[in-house]
């Protein structure tokens, strides 16, 4: 497959406009697990050039009932396995990766390019530091963030909400990890959502 | 004053921080706009709410 031959494709698919409107545009991953993993994998087949994947962690054999990993990632860095996944999936893409954990010190450094952002972590308190680090360091930035995607509950109570006049959140607000288990299609259910959004957001302007 | 979408009543002189303690958030898994702008975790004790004031407080849970 030739560069040719998948921009021609591309255009007959999206449209010339969009198609270049979604090549000349970059956006952050913040945590390639349950979300972060599908949103990645849906942002790469909708053709986003420039992809910022960060996450700290290696892939766990706890990963596999719900994230974009195989049996052959187990303990390698996710940014890493996922950098390869999404090549495979769009060899065109700009992918920029930082296996790191996302701290209040780092944020700024690390957000500094971007003006869409997906929060895609686990911990409640690590989504709170990261929403509030970018609204608070940048004003113009655009943070879509994943909350209450657990269990198996009625799929259509996931939503996507504006909140902030920069910020949307995408889930049911309620379903957290600790009581009804990690099921696969409610997170990817969330993580289209998010990745919808994104779309919108490039598309809409 | 309104907070996410309600109209609610403040007690002179409270703070961002004391409206939150008391109605019950966990600070650490919140983010809060008030009148279009995000406020700072660092700011919730010296932000000082009044009648004319509009928060959304968004709560976040875990998974993902």
């Amino acid at each position: 497959m030739t560069r040719e031959e998948y921009h021609a494709i591309c255009d007959k698919r999206f449209g010339e406009e969009v198609y270049d409107k979604l090549r000349d545009s970059r956006v952050a991953v913040a945590g390639l697990g349950g979300l972060g993993s599908h949103i990645a994998v849906m942002l790469a087949r909708s053709c986003i050039g420039t992809l910022h994947l960060i996450d700290f962690d290696v892939v766990d054999i706890s990963n596999l009932n719900r994230q974009e990993y195989y049996v052959s990632h187990i303990g390698r860095p996710k940014t890493e396995c996922m950098r390869e996944k999404l090549l495979e999936i769009n060899p065109f893409l700009n992918i920029i990766t930082n296996q790191v954990k996302v701290t209040e010190d780092n944020l700024k450094e690390l957000f500094q390019k971007e003006s869409i952002v997906c929060e895609a972590f686990d911990r409640a308190d690590q989504k709170a530091m990261l929403v509030n680090g970018l609204l608070a360091a940048f004003p113009d930035i655009q943070v879509i963030s994943g909350s209450g995607m657990a269990g198996y509950g009625d799929a259509n109570e996931i939503t996507t909400k504006k909140l902030f006049s920069n910020f949307y959140q995408c889930g049911d607000g309620v379903t957290d990890s600790q009581n009804v288990g990690l099921m696969a299609p409610r997170v990817s259910i969330c993580a289209g959502h998010q990745a919808n959004k994104v779309l919108q957001l490039i598309l809409d302007k | 004053m309104k907070v996410n979408g309600e109209i609610v009543s403040i007690q002179e002189n409270c703070s961002l921080g004391e409206y939150l303690k008391k109605h019950g958030f966990q600070t650490g898994r919140i983010a809060v706009e008030r009148n279009g702008e995000i406020v700072p975790k660092a700011q919730y004790e010296t932000c000082m709410l009044s009648d004319a004031d509009t928060l959304e407080i968004v709560h976040f849970v875990g998974g993902g």
